[in-house]
């Protein structure tokens, strides 16, 4: 008996939106979106059935940037994947680096110096604010507005761009974290720069608010569009801005603690209806968090080393066991499991990615929706694809 | 009221349209074969080898260990050994490589082989403007096009040229004190041989 009702209860956890059945007149039309559509953000196939405009069926095709990221990882050293994850999601390679740090850290059981931890929290939530900043502006470019607001979010972009090109070396693939700290140490004058580009970020904020927030066109396009149900959100594995757009209060960030942000006082912001508009605002209310952030982390950066003395760079042999580091990276919760034998290459490296695992949703946020939602819908998930296929 | 909010946003964008008028900071972009934007000192493209002295071949630095060649994520990196040793900047035997290829269409400018290498023989360029009409050959470097002097790379990055000389200096000076140790400890052994008894009086 029991065992009935949980089964129907765990159906009705699912809750999956009702079939779409067609209404019989005419026949369904077939449409392959992607891959090589503009709105699919690189390769990535949608196969969709139509009833009309409404959507009745669709499948998501993923696997055409597949790069075989994890098989090259477990026969490279476990330095050599450094640069590999920063080619995972590309817009935001300093968290993939922290991610793959914090792995390799706990296998091998190394600590990470205070000076190096708030460098990498700084670094986080910079990359934090160009990523939700973009993918708002790809939003608003789908919905048609094609260039303003995405050309107002690459102009704040590039200014944290050059920032890490200072730091780093590099705009995109930064390649920075290493095991037990950082590669290179801050200048007292890159953190001027920071804190000067810190401090234009709120007004750029303000600005893309006042020219988006209350926009008519774009309430009426996203309000009680693509809605995501608690439940099904929590079933599915779905994390970051998405799972928090739809009322769970989850973030790893305060979850693990990981790094130092118990230290930090900052807020989670929720949606209420888990529809397109409540992601678009948690992102902005993100960027605001992650702002804070930083001033605390600039305020409060310590001097000291930013690489564990006993570290080493390459030739270590972790004691068989396992591992897995997460953060919350600004799509999600991003993981890397890794096993090793004792050798010099991990025996199993696995990327936990959020991009594939909160596409696994589309279909029920899309099903009964227009055609043209569709787009709309994909864009907010905000994914990258060559964090989807590896 | 209806409209508010776009005419809110277009507010937003007149301001910044008109804006470009007046404030340079509004002005984000440069036309770029014109203009340009200089590399900043951390910039990182493809790797070279630095030389010391005029002679490339003699002031090669690299001596052929070939961790960079294991190293190299992309495995972009072919390196072959030499028979023969010559002299390196402190004047110790070692080997060079008789040939030091890099395919730069291989290379994805992750800095490995600069971090891992321990004689600081090869160092990232910044130079980025290098379409070529042959795709293979024009792509894959050889040793003598891959070499840069020690100037050179002093132009570029100058802070870290200075750390990686200073460095240098220091092993190079501690070789040569611990051989100058060494060859007044053997003066002073080949004076004892000489005359055995002053020393043998000396110590008792």
């Amino acid at each position: 008996m029991t065992v009935v009702e949980n089964k129907a209860e765990r159906a009705e956890g699912w809750n999956r939106p009702q079939v779409i059945e067609p209404d019989g007149e005419g026949e369904l039309l077939e449409v392959a979106m992607g891959p090589h559509h503009p709105s699919t953000h690189g390769v990535f196939r949608m196969d969709v059935a139509l009833d009309g405009e409404r959507v009745v069926r669709l499948k998501p095709v993923f696997g055409y940037l597949h790069r075989n990221h994890e098989k090259i990882a477990e026969g490279a050293s476990y330095l050599a994947s450094m640069p590999y994850t920063d080619r995972l999601d590309y817009f935001c390679s300093l968290t993939n680096n922290w991610a793959y740090a914090l792995a390799v850290e706990k296998l091998v059981g190394q600590v990470v110096p205070e000076r190096a931890e708030y460098i990498r929290v700084i670094l986080a939530e910079l990359t934090r604010v160009q990523n939700h900043a973009s993918s708002i502006g790809f939003l608003i470019q789908e919905m048609g507005a094609s260039g303003t607001p995405l050309m107002y979010a690459f102009k704040e972009r590039e200014k944290i761009l050059d920032l890490f090109e200072s730091l780093t070396g590099s705009r995109m693939m930064c390649n920075y974290m290493r095991f037990g700290g950082c590669r290179v140490d801050v200048s007292a004058s890159w953190l001027d720069a920071t804190r000067k580009v810190v401090a234009g970020l709120p007004a750029f904020v303000d600005e893309f608010e006042a020219l988006l927030s209350s926009n008519e066109i774009l309430m009426a396009r996203c309000q009680g569009v693509g809605i995501l149900r608690p439940e099904l959100a929590i079933n599915a594995g779905v994390s970051g801005p998405m799972l928090r757009g739809s009322g769970v209060n989850y973030d790893v960030r305060k979850v693990d603690h990981y790094g130092i942000y118990d230290r930090f006082k900052f807020r989670i912001p929720l949606g209420d209806h888990g529809d397109i508009y409540d992601r678009y605002m948690v992102r902005i209310l993100e960027m605001r968090e992650s702002i804070k952030i930083i001033e605390q982390a600039l305020r409060d950066l310590p001097a000291g080393p930013i690489m564990d003395t006993r570290a080493k760079l390459r030739g270590f042999r972790p004691k068989p066991g396992e591992a897995y580091g997460r953060i919350e990276a600004p799509k999600g919760e991003l993981g890397f499991y890794l096993i090793s034998d004792g050798g010099l290459n991990p025996y199993r490296y696995r990327v936990r990615p959020p991009s594939l695992i909160n596409l696994t949703i589309l279909e029920d946020m899309c099903l009964g929706h227009n055609v043209a939602d569709v787009v709309l819908i994909f864009g907010s998930v905000d994914i990258v694809l060559g964090e989807v296929d590896r | 009221m209806l409209g508010d909010g776009i005419l809110k946003g277009m507010a937003e964008t007149a301001r910044n349209f008109f804006g470009s008028f007046v404030s340079d900071e509004r002005l984000t972009t440069v036309e770029y074969p014109e203009q340009r934007i200089p590399t900043v000192e951390a910039a990182r493209v493809f790797p070279f080898l630095v030389y010391d002295g005029a002679n490339w071949e003699a002031g090669m630095r690299c001596v052929a260990c070939q961790i960079c060649e294991k190293e190299c994520p992309p495995k972009c990196i072919y390196i072959e050994k030499s028979a023969d040793k010559k002299p390196d900047f402190v004047g110790k035997q070692q080997f060079y490589p008789t040939r030091f290829d890099i395919d730069v269409s291989v290379c994805m400018s992750c800095q490995i082989c600069v971090e891992v290498c321990p004689f600081e023989a090869i160092k990232m360029d910044t130079q980025f403007e290098l379409a070529t009409e042959d795709r293979f050959g024009g792509l894959l470097y050889d040793r003598k096009e891959l070499s840069r002097s020690n100037e050179y790379y002093h132009s570029i990055h100058p802070t870290e040229a200075g750390e990686v000389d200073a460095r240098l200096a220091e092993e190079k000076a501690k070789v040569e004190a611990r051989a100058k140790a060494a060859a007044e400890a053997a003066a002073a052994k080949a004076a004892a041989a000489a005359n055995p008894t002053q020393l043998a009086g000396g110590g008792s």
